[in-house]
């Protein structure tokens, strides 16, 4: 379980994270959303401790994250895996290497077993014959795929989607959603989902949060966020002009 | 309202804070280096960049400079009918002084800047913080192997600019202007000392710490977008070059 406490956090003069609260069960979808801007990749950046927050606590299993070593603090990194908004694969590898170089630097697996392992969490995110491809040879469709095959190829506890889906085409939206329903039924991991992805979020998440001007505003099923009476979280859902969030 | 107490409180706050960081990064470089320098691939790899894949510039730089030394020395020995010394003062002024800075100074336009870009674009495009959530250390694959690599390799271009300037000053000095041959290598062999040697090589070695030290501290906390990283990159090279022309001056006046 992973629990953030009265967590403050400001760039400058600007404050991103304002008292927040939230707690992430285990072995769940839960889907963070709210208005761009409002600090969910900052959210997340926390969670796994890229960030530090100016004030507040931040666990994971129950174990503070915050002022450890370095050592510390990767111990606790090795239960996460990550996929980036921009799938931030590495540019100078080819996609066998990007998705390999965890199991090379993290495992002691022969050269065999490692192949083994990468082509089939490629298989399992639908990518074939693009191993020796280069990033930027790549669809962002692929890029996504290929950073969620790196991502699960350790088999994580617990795996962030920084907008998963943000940039692509409605169909291979669709396919990434199922991607990310169909591995978390597979492996059974904790998932966080940062997303604008409204309403489709609804059918992969089994909690939802919504953040709004740096605190949580609702946090419950999607049942009931789809039935919050909230101005602010109807407003968002409808996608309406009219309401509490100003835009611009 | 503009203030400027407030304003000059502020730049010696950043001044200060800018360099902590400077001064943190190469700390904790060496601290890594130490314990675990990264594998000898990455090693060999950036031995290919910054030295291999530098060697022709340095070849023709040296050429050159130790050509127009040959001219200048020898037309200025000549009014004192020392031309005999030529010789001598091209391999000194090369091995002390001009062999370590030009090229730590060729080096730095070459593969400092890359190295700036390369690790500023891995920055914003959040491959760094990919390496941090895969619990590994980015100093371990992208600044130790760098580190290491320019502290071999600058000593060993500088030896060889030393190398090809005393036959660019010898192409000219007797081949042109018709100094004995016996003569230029008579005085250079007599006149240079190991020691001069030593603190050429001391000098590159450590030129070679800087350009490292700058070109990956800029990349490392370069700004936001293509333009973040294009101002690290020319602030990179602008402040290794002072950097290496302000520390050759202290360490000159050490080594002599």
């Amino acid at each position: 379980m992973i629990k953030l406490t009265d967590v403050h956090k400001s760039f400058g003069t600007q404050k991103v994270l304002n008292g927040l609260n939230l707690e992430i069960p285990e072995g769940k979808v839960t889907a963070i959303i709210g208005p761009s801007g409002e600090g969910k990749s900052v959210l997340l950046k926390h969670i796994i401790g890229l960030l530090q927050p100016d004030s507040g606590r931040i666990e994971v299993d129950g174990e503070s994250i915050l002022g450890l070593r370095r050592s510390q603090l990767n111990r606790i990194r090795e239960k996460f895996g990550m996929l980036f908004q921009n799938a931030a694969l590495f540019d100078s590898m080819s996609v066998f290497e990007n998705v390999a170089f965890p199991l090379q630097e993290k495992t002691k697996l022969t050269s065999d077993e490692i192949r083994r392992r990468v082509v089939s969490a490629l298989e399992d995110v639908g990518l074939k014959n693009v191993e020796d491809k280069f990033p930027d040879e790549l669809s962002g469709g692929m890029k996504k795929r290929v950073g969620l095959a790196r991502a699960v190829v350790l088999n994580p506890k617990i795996i962030l989607f920084d907008e998963p889906t943000t940039g692509l085409d409605p169909v291979i939206k669709r396919a990434i959603h199922q991607l990310i329903r169909e591995t978390h039924v597979k492996f059974g991991f904790t998932a966080v989902v940062v997303s604008h992805e409204i309403p489709e979020i609804f059918d992969i998440a089994q909690n939802v949060a919504m953040l709004y001007q740096g605190e949580i505003l609702q946090h419950g099923t999607p049942d009931e966020i789809q039935a919050s009476t909230h101005p602010v979280v109807r407003q968002f859902i409808s996608g309406s002009l009219d309401g509490p969030i100003h835009v611009g | 309202m503009f203030n400027p107490v407030q304003a000059i409180g502020r730049l010696t706050i950043e001044w200060v804070r800018e360099l902590g960081r400077m001064g943190w990064f190469i700390l904790y470089s060496f601290y890594m280096i130490a314990r675990r320098p990264g594998s000898p691939i990455y090693i060999l790899k950036q031995m290919r960049f910054i030295g291999t894949k530098s060697l022709f510039v340095i070849v023709l730089t040296a050429a050159f400079t130790g050509m127009v030394l040959g001219l200048q020395g020898y037309y200025t020995l000549a009014k004192f009918g020392s031309e005999g010394l030529l010789g001598t003062a091209v391999a000194l002024s090369l091995i002390r002084e001009l062999g370590p800075v030009l090229s730590a100074l060729m080096v730095t336009g070459r593969a400092g800047s890359a190295i700036t870009a390369e690790i500023g674009i891995m920055r914003i495009s959040e491959q760094i913080d990919a390496l941090e959530t895969m619990a590994l250390d980015p100093f371990k694959y992208l600044i130790t192997p760098k580190f290491v690599a320019a502290m071999i390799s600058l000593p060993l271009l500088c030896a060889i600019f030393d190398v090809v300037g005393i036959y660019g000053g010898w192409l000219v000095g007797v081949k042109l202007l018709g100094v004995n041959p016996g003569t230029y290598f008579y005085e250079m062999e007599k006149s240079v000392m190991w020691r001069d040697v030593y603190s050429g090589m001391i000098k590159s070695f450590s030129f070679g710490v800087i350009v490292a030290w700058i070109g990956c501290y800029k990349g490392y906390f370069s700004g936001h977008g293509a333009e973040g990283v294009s101002r690290a990159t020319t602030e990179s090279v602008v402040l290794t070059s002072v950097i290496i022309l302000v520390w050759d001056y202290f360490l000159t006046s050490i080594l002599l």
